[in-house]
């Protein structure tokens, strides 16, 4: 504003309402910079009260719910590892998506429906944080669908597909752990599974795969999850097995019927 | 001279006149009254089964057809070049030109997605309904003489239809194909002391290099497709020198043939058919997705998709390497020896060299040099049709190794599980089929035996005057029977010593497997037996 009006009124500078002009604007920046200064201080130590419960909160949810395999202080235990520094986003990954609490000691815990409200996660994810310095929440930008999808499908051939599939159709793993398929997924989670490496999966740091590169990667998995198949129904995305299964049961099937038809003799 | 005689029976319309004008008018010329008089008598009979190789011949109409249209669209090129097509997700990377002109054809060439789908389909369906057509020729024992040449050309068919598969399947230089080559060419490289040679030749340099896909090419459109069309042509011919076998039913006899004639009730069931098959392969290919290769990238060695296929007629092949046990390898005269390689191919080469010379095989065992045209009841051959059983599931335990991963993600199990199951199957498989299908072929003999004996049992209990009770067999009228006592057995040979006195290993060999092959088995009916049983009714 005060930029247009000089270019406007280069002239008008003795005008002596340039004077209270001045005098409005001083008065208003330093008391505006005050008030803000003194707002900020109280949300801080607000803010600081509301973390502290917080974490009191996650403290009471994860003894009551997860204590009994990674141990009252995060220890971990036969049944479970430590959490000690594993950050927020790891709590958020796998409570968020329900493979934790586990349903039972199995290879691998299974997605399912989430079990605890996001409030819920938070406060544990905060408990967990506050045990030591672990990744947190990635900042929102990364997890919008706006990167370079073919090069989020480069980057997902190379380091994704051998496990996932080219299409994110999941594939098997050893002694019956699988890679899970990727179709329709929270962006945070996608982010969440390449920072924390949950399970089977290797880590993908940002010096690996930098924030902007996984926003790539989920802009990929975006467009193949919103963009149906341009040649007709998948067939689940398996590839040549499903096609050979489906020709040999409904093509050839279909076939064999319409053979049986034609020589049928009517009675 | 048909026309002659047409003339002086009915007044020809004008539409008439011209098509036997016409007619003369080429017959004058060609001679070919003759020619068509003979293959329009040609008789065909009617089983549903006896269509499974049109079926074939149907689809592979629509393999060339929309392969041509292909053929105006591809650039079987591998020059590197940058896709600027309206696929998003591969904008600006760099890529083959056989790739980026594949995708144009799936996304900006009108029709042209349709069309690969068609194409791909066809291709499915046609090794698909190949083998179906094998399975219904060998259970009904239709290789028997005079067919066995047929047998064998058919077989080659087949071989050649894979290849077919194979080379087209590698043409679009997408990341799914490529890897497939790469087994192929672990295959090659797998072979002691020539491996690297061939494989350097094959792709003219180190794999991947920039020739593969334009040689696959020239086999996949010229070399492969002339020899499938002339082989198709003698097949075909063949079909209809020995002409065709014919189930048991009255009337029908070693001699005859009873169907429909080509011209005009079987031309027209077998044009609509083909329309009726044409049709299916667009519905499907208008429906369903198949090799949708913009998912997978192009070609770059270095990553290997999870759930990598080849196509269901190469499953086989990949299952059997999935199958191998790990340290088959050692170090021996300073050459590294694969068998972890060596041994699927092996065992591979002998179970297609056993079901191609099979016909001969079984006429040696058999000593017999009739000429068969009666098709035979899969149970009334026990021991052939317990081989083909056996066969059958050696080949589908190996073909379902090649979905061992996706089984173990389907069916939550470990892969590992998977794998040692199938490899136990593989051996053991084959041995359960065999003994239980032979079983329920002699039972099934048996039963009809039975049947065609005393009649069907009615459920019908009548008290006799003496108070003995009996259920009333229903006989069976003489067509009906018919079916059930129409075929004959082989006993099991005799050693017999040969002019000079002396019993050669051959006719020891011969004997044992002649005794493997009929020592059990249900005698037919004869015909004293069936009089003595009406006798008794």
């Amino acid at each position: 504003m005060a930029k247009i009006s000089r270019k406007h009124r280069s002239t008008g500078r003795r005008s002596p309402l340039a004077t209270v002009a001045l005098l409005a604007i001083g008065l208003l920046t330093t008391g505006g910079a005050y008030a803000l200064a003194t707002t900020t201080a109280t949300a801080e130590s607000q803010a600081a009260a509301a973390n502290e419960q917080l974490i009191e909160e996650g403290k009471k949810l994860f003894a009551a719910n997860c204590a009994s395999c990674h141990g009252l202080n995060l220890e971990g235990s036969k049944e479970g590892p430590a959490l000690v520094g594993v950050g927020a986003l790891a709590v958020d990954f796998q409570v968020g998506t329900g493979r934790m609490p586990m349903a039972f000691q199995g290879p691998q815990a299974a997605r399912k429906a989430p079990q605890f409200t996001q409030d819920q996660i938070d406060a544990m994810a905060a408990y967990v944080a506050s045990s030591g310095p672990g990744p947190a929440l990635p900042d929102e930008r990364f997890l919008e669908a706006t990167g370079d999808a073919a090069k989020g499908a480069e980057l997902f051939r190379i380091n994704c597909a051998m496990c996932h599939n080219v299409a994110g159709a999941g594939g098997a793993l050893t002694e019956g752990k699988w890679a899970p398929q990727l179709k329709g997924l929270d962006a945070r989670y996608i982010y969440g599974a390449m920072v924390t490496g949950p399970q089977a999966m290797p880590v993908f740091n940002d010096l690996n795969i930098s924030p902007e590169e996984k926003r790539d990667i989920i802009t990929y998995l975006d467009y193949v999850s919103e963009n149906p198949s341009v040649g007709g129904f998948d067939l689940g995305s398996l590839g040549p097995v499903s096609e050979g299964l489906f020709i040999w049961i409904f093509g050839l099937g279909g076939l064999v019927a319409i053979t049986v038809w034609l020589t049928a003799r009517s009675n | 001279m048909s026309t002659a005689t047409t003339d002086t029976v009915t007044k020809p319309g004008p539409g008439m006149r011209f098509t036997s004008a016409a007619a003369n008018y080429i017959d004058e010329r060609t001679s070919a009254s003759g020619f068509v008089r003979e293959l329009g008598r040609k008789i065909f009979p009617d089983h549903w089964s006896f269509m499974l190789g049109e079926v074939a011949l149907y689809s592979f109409v629509a393999i060339l057809l929309s392969g041509t249209f292909l053929t105006f669209f591809f650039d079987p090129s591998m020059t590197a070049t940058h896709y600027q097509g309206s696929y998003v997700p591969l904008k600006g990377v760099e890529m083959s030109v056989a790739y980026a002109s594949t995708l144009d054809i799936s996304f900006d060439i009108r029709g042209g997605l349709l069309m690969r789908q068609v194409h791909h389909w066809a291709a499915l369906l046609f090794v698909a309904s190949i083998g179906l057509h094998m399975l219904r020729v060998f259970f009904t024992g239709a290789f028997r003489k005079p067919r066995e040449i047929n047998w064998v050309i058919g077989f080659v068919l087949f071989i050649l239809a894979m290849a077919e598969g194979f080379t087209g399947y590698s043409l679009p230089d997408d990341l799914l194909s490529g890897n497939g080559l790469r087994i192929i060419d672990g295959m090659v490289k797998g072979m002691p002391v020539i491996g690297v040679w061939i494989s350097y030749l094959l792709f003219g340099g180190e794999f991947p290099g920039h020739d593969i896909v334009p040689r696959l090419y020239v086999l996949h459109i010229m070399l492969l497709p002339a020899i499938l069309i002339a082989l198709i042509g003698v097949h075909m011919l063949l079909l209809i020198v020995n002409k065709h076998t014919q189930f048991a039913a009255p009337g029908r006899t070693n001699q005859n043939v009873v169907g429909s004639p080509i011209l005009p009730v079987f031309a027209a069931k077998a044009g609509g058919f083909f329309f009726i098959v044409f049709g299916a392969i667009v519905l499907i290919a208008s429906v369903f997705t198949i090799n949708p290769i913009w998912n997978y990238g192009p070609y770059d060695p270095s990553p290997v998709s999870a759930g990598t296929q080849p196509d269901w007629y190469i499953g086989f092949a990949d299952g059997a390497l999935r199958l191998v046990p790990p340290h088959w390898e050692f170090v021996f005269l300073g050459y590294t020896w694969s068998m972890n390689i060596l041994i699927p191919i092996l065992v591979i080469m002998v179970f297609l060299v056993l079901v191609t010379f099979y016909p001969f095989i079984e006429a040696w065992i058999t000593g017999d040099k009739r000429e068969h045209h009666m098709a035979e009841r899969p149970r009334n051959a026990p021991t052939r049709t317990a081989i083909g059983a056996a066969g059958v599931t050696f080949y589908g335990v190996m073909w379902a190794g090649a979905s061992s991963d996706l089984m173990a993600t389907h069916f939550m199990l470990t892969i590992e599980g998977v794998i040692v199951a199938l490899q136990i199957s593989l051996i053991l498989g084959p041995i359960a089929a065999y003994i239980i299908t032979k079983r329920v072929c002699l039972a099934l003999q048996k039963k009809d035996r039975e049947i065609a004996l005393h009649g069907f049992e009615t459920g019908r209990i009548v008290r006799l005057p003496g108070g003995e009770y009996i259920e009333v067999h229903e006989p069976l009228n003489e067509y009906d029977r018919w079916r059930l006592v129409a075929h004959e057995t082989y006993r099991p040979l005799m050693i017999r010593p040969n002019e000079r006195g002396r019993i050669t290993v051959g006719q020891r060999v011969r004997a044992g497997l002649s005794r493997w092959f009929f020592e059990d088995r249900i005698e037919p009916v004869t015909r004293s037996e069936l009089e003595r049983a009406h006798h008794h009714e």
